[in-house]
């Protein structure tokens, strides 16, 4: 009898199961968080690789490298891997790993269900990578696939692409439902919500997002689809329908959506800065109530994606007025992470100085889209490269270098071992000097006058292409490094302490490191 | 002025600041060439540094760098206010960055510095949230005056339709009866193929030249009517300061007044499709006395061109003719060499359609295919145009149906 009980007490405490049917069958969070992160790294690579034939094309005026048809291809599938396959997957890796951790959790809520969402995942992603070998290639009308070249003009692979899109938003929602269980009522006790760290809060209002908008998204596909298989004419004027409709439907969820991407990345900043500033975040009420205010705000500006797409002048003035407000909170934001730093006592290890690369060059990004928020002015940079500058500065150096700050700063936790800090480093550098030498001058060309998504330009756009290209092939051969770094610091490496960084303040540095298969068990006390 | 100078100037082969040693050297960068990869990275640092030597040296004109001002009053008041923005910015930018580089040579450990524990301050909360507000108050008021200038539209003098289509823009004159298609240069057409071989740098303007310009009166205030045949398109003159969506089946406007003869260069600026970058716009400003003889002239042309319909056509009439008109309106999607592209657009060479019955084929070409990316040309093509590109679809490719499509026939379908 004593041994059955002792057998049972040790039930807890055993670690993973071995074999690759762990992977299949885990409902462990940190299992699934590892899962989502390799997935989001392998499609941020495949798009990563398309963004270099995009901007190999684009090296030199003339068509050296492909035809239009499959430029068009690129940038789409560019935008839609990025965004639904790297940097979505991504935020909810870091979600799964690190909230129970940071709330005093065991795991999420609801983990079959954990596993499902991710699951989902890369059968959605084959799908909509499939597209590319079908009669009349993959999708080719933008990420933000505008009826009616999406509907009536698209290839036949778009259905499998309305399909794939169908299951990302099942997985997000999924994963959203989960997050909003696990935060409301798993805290350890005693860990109010104006305690928790701003990761999980700008999780928890990431995941309300989600829910809100993923439906809306799912909407606008179905639409779609009814559109060009079952004779609807949502989006067709010729049989009643509105092509302009489609647009406001894609926008009301693509505007919260760019959030979506972002919230996160404020919330990883958010934790790194006081960190290695040795002080704690300042204005921690203001930074909960200005992602709150995003948030709110994120659902009432949709249409500044749509200036010129010949709305009432009313509804420009409104959208203009909603749409610079957002500037407020935002800078709000940036204040606190200065203040947070002054009179700090600042270390400069690899996360801080990917965190920090986030503040300068996502606060570029804010900027030039508080000057496309200013509508007459956007009568000009609309769909030009100065779009493409702008959304790359906070999706790129803003989204992405969250991701990778945040991944240097719990790395040690995951794995037991700091990730080489002189390779660490070079890749910081390497990657902080390319992506500009790759973004910057396409402000240029975009005020100059190049539109987005052509596969070749006129002479006079020449020489900064040719600059950008290289920034872009210099910071893609950046990204395979880290691939290294990060297997690296798997294999083995200096031993992480139990706090990994000096005096670091929260739950997740008082566990073990690696952190044991279970944790938080018994919950833990918060003063 | 010189912003909007270098722009109408457009972007001679002066404005392309490698010599032509390291253009071709650039051009066969990608392909197999004789060179080794030590020349080409040679010639890329070359490249690299010519562009920062040009910069400091002052020789920024050959760079492009800044929106241009543009021509007329609105595209002037857009310039402003992006100047008013981009220095606003600017100025946040350095304060917000001043404090944070003071910080962080300041404020480090490896200086001695210690953490203080301050974490926050209503006060500076409070201005901090308050004044960027006033700022961006601020900004809203000239914006919402420039706004509500470029979007005021009535009393125009002369009304222009705008019609997008993939890929081609038609004006059609609403005052004056003309109506034309306007697409890119077969010149540039043949150089921008993929692996054309050819130099982008041997014509002038590359990209943004048409055979057909739309040409406008100065000193009237002219109305476009925007609108669309099959996808999104966006009508955009950078040098008019602003652009306007072409959707279909709704009709957008926009406006401008130029005071001064000249030629502007634009491109559509919405995804439509493959060719999408291959839709430029030319815009001419001529004189009113000038304008007037190009609308005579204009007229003219189409009473000639109308008249040529009721002659019976031979057979290598009607072949060249059709070549001319298919590689303009047909190869975009069938391909120059009719192959189409499989899954999107079907196949004419050695299709039976093509060289089966003719009223079919006829009705196909005149009326397009409903659901699908066929137009109906039968609006877009004279009878002349319509009868030789149906019979050079019947007959070339090694098409070999051998018979041939009068302009008679399609006049009487009308």
């Amino acid at each position: 009898m004593s041994t059955a009980t002792a057998a049972h007490d040790d039930h807890h405490d055993h670690g993973a199961p071995a074999g690759l049917m762990r992977w299949v069958y885990t409902t462990n969070h940190k299992d699934i968080g590892t899962l989502y992160l390799w997935f989001s790294f392998v499609m941020f690579m495949i798009g990563g690789s398309f963004a270099m034939v995009i901007r190999a094309e684009l090296f030199m005026p003339g068509m050296q490298v492909v035809d239009p048809q499959f430029f068009n291809s690129m940038t789409t599938m560019h935008g839609l891997l990025m965004v639904f396959g790297a940097i979505m997957p991504a935020m909810v890796g870091l979600a799964n790993w690190q909230i129970p951790l940071m709330i005093g959790a065991p795991d999420m809520a609801l983990p079959r269900m954990n596993n499902w969402s991710f699951w989902i995942l890369p059968f959605a992603g084959t799908m909509l990578l499939s597209t590319m070998f079908m009669e009349g290639g993959g999708p080719a009308f933008g990420w933000t696939f505008y009826a009616p070249l999406s509907t009536t003009f698209a290839p036949d692979s778009t259905d499998f692409f309305i399909f794939a899109i169908h299951m990302l938003g099942f997985s997000s929602i999924m994963g959203s439902i989960n997050v909003i269980a696990t935060v409301l009522n798993m805290r350890a006790p005693g860990m109010t919500l104006m305690k928790m760290p701003l990761f999980v809060w700008t999780w928890l209002i990431t995941a309300f997002l989600l829910i809100a908008v993923m439906p809306v998204l799912a909407g606008a596909v179905t639409m779609m689809l009814t559109d060009r298989n079952f004779g609807t004419s949502f989006f067709s004027a010729a049989g009643g329908g509105d092509p302009v409709m489609f647009q406001h439907v894609f926008w009301f969820f693509g505007h919260p959506e760019v959030y979506i991407m972002i919230l996160p990345a404020f919330g990883v900043v958010s934790q790194i800065i006081p960190t290695f500033a040795r002080k704690p975040l300042f204005g921690y009420a203001s930074m909960v109530y200005a992602t709150a205010s995003i948030a709110f705000l994120s659902f009432i500006v949709w249409a500044h994606h749509m200036f010129t797409v010949g709305m009432p002048v009313a509804g420009e003035l409104y959208f203009m007025y909603a749409t610079v407000m957002i500037a407020v909170p935002t800078a709000v934001k940036v204040f606190n992470w200065a203040a947070t730093m002054w009179r700090g006592s600042m270390t400069f290890e690899p996360p801080m100085l990917w965190a920090l690369a986030f503040v300068f060059l996502f606060t570029l990004g804010g900027f030039t889209g508080l000057m496309m928020g200013v509508a007459p002015s956007d009568m000009q940079y609309h769909d030009t490269y100065f779009i493409v500058a702008h959304f790359h500065y906070v999706l790129v150096t803003g989204a992405l270098f969250g991701i990778i700050a945040a991944v240097y700063y719990w790395l040690p936790k995951w794995t037991g071992y700091y990730p080489d800090d002189r390779l660490s480093k070079l890749h910081f550098w390497w990657s902080a000097i390319s992506v500009n030498v790759l973004f910057f001058p396409q402000h240029f060309l975009g005020l100059a006058g190049m539109p987005r998504r052509i596969p070749d330009y006129s002479l006079q756009f020449a020489d900064w292409n040719m600059v950008s290209s290289i920034g872009g092939f210099a910071f893609g051969l950046g990204q395979v490094f880290f691939f290294f770094i990060i297997v690296k610091t798997i294999r083995g490496g200096e031993k992480a302490t139990d706090e990994c960084w000096e005096d670091a303040q929260g739950l997740e540095w008082t566990i073990a490191s690696p952190a044991p298969y279970h944790t938080f068990v018994t919950p833990p006390e918060i003063k | 002025m010189l912003a909007s100078k270098s722009w109408r100037a457009g972007h001679t082969n002066a404005h392309w600041p490698l010599d032509s040693q390291t253009r071709i050297f650039a051009l066969q960068l990608l392909n197999i060439g004789e060179i080794t990869p030590v020349t080409r990275i040679k010639n890329l640092l070359g490249t690299l540094f010519g562009a920062v030597f040009a910069i400091a040296s002052g020789d920024a004109a050959a760079y492009v760098f800044n929106m241009p001002k543009g021509v007329t009053d609105i595209s002037r008041q857009v310039y402003g206010l992006h100047m008013m923005i981009f220095w606003i910015s600017v100025v946040a930018c350095i304060a917000v960055f001043a404090v944070m580089i003071y910080s962080i040579f300041m404020h480090r450990k490896d200086k001695g510095a210690v953490a203080s524990t301050f974490h926050e301050s209503t006060t500076v909360e409070v201005i901090w949230t308050t004044l960027p507000m006033l700022v961006l108050i601020a900004v809203a008021v000239p914006a919402t005056a420039t706004l509500l200038a470029l979007e005021d539209t009535r009393n125009a003098d002369l009304n222009i339709q705008v019609t997008g289509f993939q890929w081609k823009w038609r004006y059609t004159y609403l005052d004056e009866g003309i109506e034309f298609f306007s697409t890119l240069d077969a010149e540039h057409n043949k150089i921008r193929q993929v692996r054309s071989g050819l130099d982008p740098a041997s014509v002038e303007h590359y990209l943004m030249e048409v055979d057909n310009p739309i040409v406008v009166p100065i000193n009237q205030k002219i109305r476009f009517l925007i609108t669309s045949n099959d996808v999104i398109h966006n009508w955009w003159v950078p040098a008019l300061g602003w652009k306007q969506d072409a959707v279909p089946g709704f009709i957008n406007d926009g406006w401008t007044e130029l005071s001064e003869p000249g030629t502007y260069r634009g491109k559509c600026a919405e995804l439509c499709g493959k060719d999408h970058g291959f839709m430029p716009i030319v815009l001419i400003a001529k004189t009113e006395a000038d304008y007037a003889t190009w609308v005579d002239e204009q007229k003219a042309s189409a009473a000639a061109e109308a008249n040529s319909a009721d002659r019976v056509w031979d057979m290598a009439d009607l072949m060249s003719k059709g070549e001319q008109v298919y590689n303009t309106s047909c190869a975009g999607c069938h391909q120059v060499s009719g192959a189409g592209l499989p899954g999107v657009f079907p196949a004419i060479a050695g299709s039976a359609f093509a060289m089966g019955d003719p009223s079919a084929h006829i009705d196909v070409v005149f009326n397009g295919a409903t659901g699908t990316a066929m137009q109906a040309f039968g609006a877009q093509l004279s009878d002349v145009d319509l009868a030789a590109v149906i019979t050079y679809e019947r007959n070339a490719f090694g098409n070999d149906a051998g018979d041939m499509v009068q302009p008679a026939t399609i006049k009487a379908l009308r």
